[in-house]
């Protein structure tokens, strides 16, 4: 396959890392679409956005529908959309708690579900869902956030197996803290005691991110799904 | 939208089933008929199969009338005379979801 025909949907993409995979995609040959919930104040040539909520179901088949009717197939997921709320548990209201999972976890399974269904069109798909370290470091005040892209993990696993058969595979990269705005709100010394348990003690770049992305989508990696590799060394 | 008609839905049905077969290189002892068992027991499909065949249908029907019809949903799976039995049971589960959408 040509990368340069590949299509490619990436949620969360107004800000923060969403953001700049659109850029380093595009500027690959890729055509990208992408959503969030609202307009983002960027354009980019090769980019297509739709205001869509990743847990509205109805939203996700309508953007689906489009992509359908506009590019014919579509060869690449990068689940990217997530939100965190860092607080002890004793402090968590349940409409956090609810908020969190919808988002990662179940606007993950719509996205997946849905793009599966095009993807299974030319038996082939790559889905690169996000996790992240507070699942296997175990994060305090992270509890909300961490269990919902543990189940992301365990949903990835299970869907590898299930996907198989349609030639898609599902993997999961999980970043350790980047400079975004997901961290923007997290006391300096709590990043760096996260930091000081990495095997590599420094925040994380995009590029990071990028690299371990450019090895799940390509097509040579159909023999790799069901993995997960965690920056830093964890 | 025009409730699209028995005859339009049984072939979309037939055709989507005649398709993956040919896809799978299944070989049919006899022609296809709107009662040959389709899933379950002596099925033509496996698993996998009326996966691939729910999705197909759910997106011809959307792709051809523009409306949205939901093949697994739970009471799909439920129904002690299952939808999936046949290409003639599934057309009437379609007709049946097209209805209630109409």
């Amino acid at each position: 396959m040509n990368p340069t025909q590949s299509v490619m949907l990436i949620t969360g993409t107004r800000k923060g890392i969403g953001k700049f995979l659109v850029e380093y995609y595009t500027q690959r040959g890729y055509l990208v679409e992408g959503c969030s919930r609202e307009t983002p104040d960027w354009t980019c040539q090769g980019y297509h956005h739709h205001c869509t909520d990743v847990a509205d179901e109805a939203g996700v088949q309508a953007m689906m529908n489009d992509i359908r009717k506009r590019q014919g197939r579509l060869d690449i997921l990068i689940n990217n959309a997530g939100i965190a709320s860092m607080n002890h548990c004793l402090l968590t209201p349940i409409a956090t708690a609810e908020r969190i999972f919808r988002t990662n976890f179940i606007g993950s399974f719509l996205l997946l579900r849905e793009s599966a269904k095009l993807m299974k069109k030319n038996r082939y798909g790559r889905i690169v869902n996000m996790g992240t370290v507070a699942t296997p470091m175990k994060l305090e005040g992270e509890s909300m956030y961490a269990a919902s892209k543990a189940a992301v993990v365990n949903m990835t696993q299970v869907l590898a197996h299930e996907l198989a058969p349609f030639g898609v595979t599902c993997n999961v990269v999980g970043p350790t803290p980047i400079e975004t705005d997901l961290i923007r709100g997290v006391p300096k010394q709590k990043i760096q005691a996260i930091l000081d348990r990495l095997a590599v003690k420094r925040l994380g770049h995009f590029e990071d991110v990028t690299n371990v992305i450019d090895f799940f989508i390509r097509p040579e990696s159909d023999y790799i799904t069901g993995q997960v590799v965690y920056l830093g060394g964890v | 939208m025009t409730q699209p008609s028995r005859e339009a839905i049984q072939t979309l049905v037939t055709q989507c089933l005649q398709e993956i077969l040919n896809q799978r290189g299944t070989e049919l002892s006899a022609p296809l008929t709107a009662d040959t068992p389709m899933f379950g027991t002596g099925g033509l499909l496996d698993s996998i199969g009326i996966v691939t065949m729910i999705v197909d249908v759910e997106q011809t029907i959307a792709a051809e009338f523009n409306a949205t019809v939901s093949l697994a949903d739970d009471r799909a799976m439920s129904q002690r005379n299952s939808p999936y039995r046949s290409i003639s049971a599934l057309t009437d589960y379609i007709l049946g979801q097209l209805s209630e959408g109409a």
